[in-house]
């Protein structure tokens, strides 16, 4: 099935959503449909509904972290040198956002095709994190949320049962974002090198031999 | 407590979280416990015997697989899946090795589709019949049918140990094909091991098909809805158990799977008695393609010739891979950066989803069936904590 | 009639201990380590390095390229590699690693240090008798202990050390023609141009 067409059809039977083609440059050529967080549990129920559709089952649930960029530009400004006005091209550098992505992959069971991709991004990767949760359309989405909110921190609104899963209670950080920094566990190693050793050292210089 | 609260709270059990004034008995079952496979922890809640409420805690065997991989190359992240599902290495390097393949547009020859196929087979094969002895064990039958399981088991380990080189870490395929090919006189001895697997079968059901305390303690117990297995996203022997007609090898025909002729067993209930038959049909199931596809192999090279496995850097973009393994979908879902390393890695792990709804399966019924259910899911801790 | 499966099942186990006595099939205990089952050839346990001929140290094969070093999954060889050159067994100057170490402790014996190998040097054990009372200094093996000679490798994996050394003495046996010629070339050239030693150089390359 096309996804051009499944995205007319949604547009067409989901009023107000903003839908957009991921294109996918692989050979597998698996392209993705990138919805917003308004729409999208009526979204999602629609594909699960409308009879020709029926994408019953929400296969493989997670996460993405896109982290920030750095953007350099080059912006002229006006500055006084030497007493005399001039224009200085200066490089500008600013940092983006960045953005966490959960992806659902959707197959149906009835009527054994798929898979249709769907994307959801959040705003940020700081505290605009929120999207709403798909598990009451698919319950199959229920610990792979939770892994997501887990691993990543995205919050899933409407969750039934959202609390880590694989990390412990406590735990704090989100151990699968890309700039997620170890604690350190040192341990001690027989037969240590490498990496091993350089954590070894740093260890023991800041903990005085301990 | 007075006793008429104590009553009271017998007849309308409450969730013994709120302030502690319900009558219900909180039990850890696991993480060392012999039933769960592993370390696996559920919290239930236990009105006499019956259970309440039931909440399964994992994690005690994460390792972050997937951040891991991350910072390997493609080719280094193989020997790692081996250790997902350590069960059924082989069909996890599928999996991973199809992924791939499919983001970096890779053809595989015939003589490794066809090696894919066997070796794939066989691990249900052993896969199945280790589950069916440790279902048997959980339930108390010590030993017996464990061990007629574990001496055909072993059978088929020695095929892996002189094809692969390992028994359970099999490290068999690379992207574009497969590492080692067929011994001299391999593909006879495993003919002769999948010949006698029938009468294996025929023993292990006159051992215990018609027995009637197996039936007492599986029939209708633990069932699972054909809905709920959908909503579920339930996969596998246990979602053919509850009558759904869904196996990826017939779905997406990956591989060479379209040439050959096989059944899909479906059970009608959905308890416990089904997915074990299900399983002891899907063993002769894979038995008639196992015949097909050693009476067919073809000789040939076993590697894309193209496919370098070292300094593999595959396009930008994304994939999706996913097979029917022996414990339900295992999927890959690959990201890349067209560095030497995934962007990102992520295992769609069968045994976790299957697990959404153990509690469903298990409320209501007595605390001994919570043994039996869980056995009946078979699930792998290693996969499912990754 | 209940009980009926019951009766079957034991049926079938008394078959399964009578047949023990009489058929190897069913009795598949093996009383090790008096007994032992045959080697299987293509097993695998922990890497070792190959060498030519007698010395240890003047065949290894290894000339610490660092490729295994980078593709070990989990990062368990650590290799310095030497600063000067020394005589192979082919009587080729070489580098050759100074330390070589593997973490057996760490390994997970993928075999991946073996694919990746260009040059033959290091291939799997199947000795898995290795445990050890002292987990510190015994896990880590040095190359003295590692080294293990091309004869031992043949006797473990007839089929694939015949291939190996095939495919060897092919190349060895090319490159020997290839100087052969460039001798004979340069000897011409000498014999015919000698004021133009280029032309020896070109043809050595």
């Amino acid at each position: 099935m096309n996804l051009e067409t499944i995205k007319s059809e949604i547009e067409a039977n989901v009023p107000g959503c903003r839908l957009e083609i991921v294109p996918n440059n692989s050979p597998s050529g698996q392209h993705s449909l990138l919805i917003d967080s308004e729409t999208a549990l009526t979204v999602a129920r629609f594909l699960r509904d409308a009879a020709h559709l029926r994408f019953d089952y929400c296969s493989n649930v997670t996460g993405i972290d896109w982290p920030g960029k750095e953007i350099s530009e080059k912006v002229k400004i006006k500055k006084i040198l030497d007493g005399v006005e001039q224009e200085v091209e200066e490089i500008q550098k600013t940092q983006s956002a960045g953005h966490l992505e959960a992806v659902y992959h959707l197959y149906s069971m009835e009527k054994k095709h798929g898979p249709v991709i769907l994307r959801m991004r959040t705003e940020d990767r700081a505290d605009r994190i929120h999207l709403p949760s798909l598990t009451p359309i698919w319950r199959s989405a229920e610990f792979q949320e939770r892994e997501i909110f887990d691993l990543y921190g995205i919050v899933f609104d409407g969750h039934p049962d959202l609390r880590r899963i694989l990390m412990w209670d406590g735990f704090e950080d989100h151990p699968m974002r890309r700039d997620y920094v170890e604690p350190d566990d040192y341990e001690y190693e027989p037969t240590p090198h490498d990496a091993v050793l350089q954590k070894a050292k740093q260890h023991l210089s800041e903990t005085g031999g301990r | 407590m007075s006793a008429t609260t104590a009553a009271t709270a017998h007849f309308t059990p409450k969730p013994s979280t709120d302030g502690g004034e319900g009558q219900l008995l909180e039990v850890s079952m696991g993480p060392q416990h012999p039933s769960t496979h592993g370390v696996f922890r559920m919290d239930v809640a236990l009105d006499g015997e019956r259970v309440v409420k039931l909440k399964p805690v994992f994690g005690y065997l994460h390792r972050n697989h997937e951040k891991i991989a991350e910072t390997e190359t493609y080719l280094g992240s193989m020997p790692y899946t081996d250790r997902l599902d350590y069960l059924c290495s082989i069909t996890n390097n599928w999996a991973y090795a199809l992924a791939v393949e499919k983001l970096a547009g890779i053809q595989v020859p015939e003589r490794a589709e066809y090696l894919r196929v066997i070796t794939g087979e066989l691990t249900r094969l052993q896969n199945h019949t280790s589950v069916i002895g440790f279902l048997l064990q959980d339930m108390g039958a010590s030993g017996t049918p464990l061990m007629y399981a574990f001496r055909e088991r072993e059978k088929v380990l020695d095929l892996f140990e002189s094809l692969t080189g390992s028994r359970m870490m099999c490290n068999y395929m690379r992207f574009g094909g497969c590492r080692a090919d067929m011994p001299a006189g391999w593909l006879q001895q495993a003919q002769k091991v999948v010949e006698a697997f029938p009468r294996f079968l025929d023993e292990f059901e006159r051992l215990l098909s018609g027995n009637e305390i197996l039936m007492a303690r599986t029939q209708g117990v633990g069932v699972l809805s054909k809905e709920l297995a959908v909503d579920a996203g339930i996969t596998g022997p246990m979602l053919r158990g509850s009558g759904v007609n869904y196996d990826i090898r017939k779905v997406d025909k990956y591989g060479i799977y379209e040439r050959f002729s096989f059944k899909v067993p479906l059970g009608e209930h959905g308890d416990v008695y089904d997915r074990y038959m299900v399983r002891l049909l899907e063993m002769r199931e894979s038995v008639k393609i196992l015949q097909q596809a050693m009476r067919d192999v073809p000789p040939g090279p076993i590697m894309d010739a193209k496919t370098k496995l070292r300094g593999f850097r595959p396009k930008a973009g994304e994939a999706y891979g996913r097979i029917e393994s022996p414990k339900g979908e295992l999927g890959f879902y690959l990201i890349s950066d067209g560095s030497p390393n995934p962007y990102r890695y992520r295992v769609r792990p069968p045994s976790l989803v299957n697990l959404t709804v153990l509690e469903d399966m298990c409320l209501g019924q007595n605390v001994a069936d919570i043994v039996v259910i869980l056995g009946s899911i078979d699930f792998i801790l290693g996969e499912v904590d990754r | 009639m209940l009980g009926e499966g019951i009766v079957k099942g034991l049926a079938e186990t008394a078959r399964n201990f009578l047949g023990s006595y009489v058929s190897k099939d069913r009795l598949t205990t093996v009383q090790y380590p008096e007994e032992r089952l045959p080697q299987i050839e293509a097993a695998r346990n922990f890497p070792f390095l190959v060498y030519d001929g007698e010395d240890w140290q003047q065949g290894m094969r290894c000339v610490s390229c660092l490729i295994c070093e980078k593709e070990c999954p989990p990062k368990c060889i650590s290799i310095e590699k030497s600063k000067d050159k020394k005589l192979d067994a082919s009587g080729k100057p070489q580098f050759y690693p100074t330390v070589f170490n593997i973490d057996v402790s760490v390994c997970m014996s993928c075999q991946i240090c073996v694919e990746v190998c260009p040059f033959d040097a290091i291939k799997m054990d199947v000795d898995f008798e290795l445990s050890t009372k002292d987990r510190f200094g015994d896990l880590l093996w040095n190359k003295e202990r590692l080294s293990k000679s091309n004869e031992y490798y043949r006797e473990i994996h007839p089929t694939e050390a015949a291939a190996v050394d095939a495919q060897l003495a092919e190349e060895r046996a090319k490159l020997e023609a290839k100087s052969k010629l460039a001798a004979e070339a340069k000897a011409a050239a000498a014999a015919t141009v000698p004021a133009q030693p280029a032309v020896g150089a070109t043809a050595e390359k």
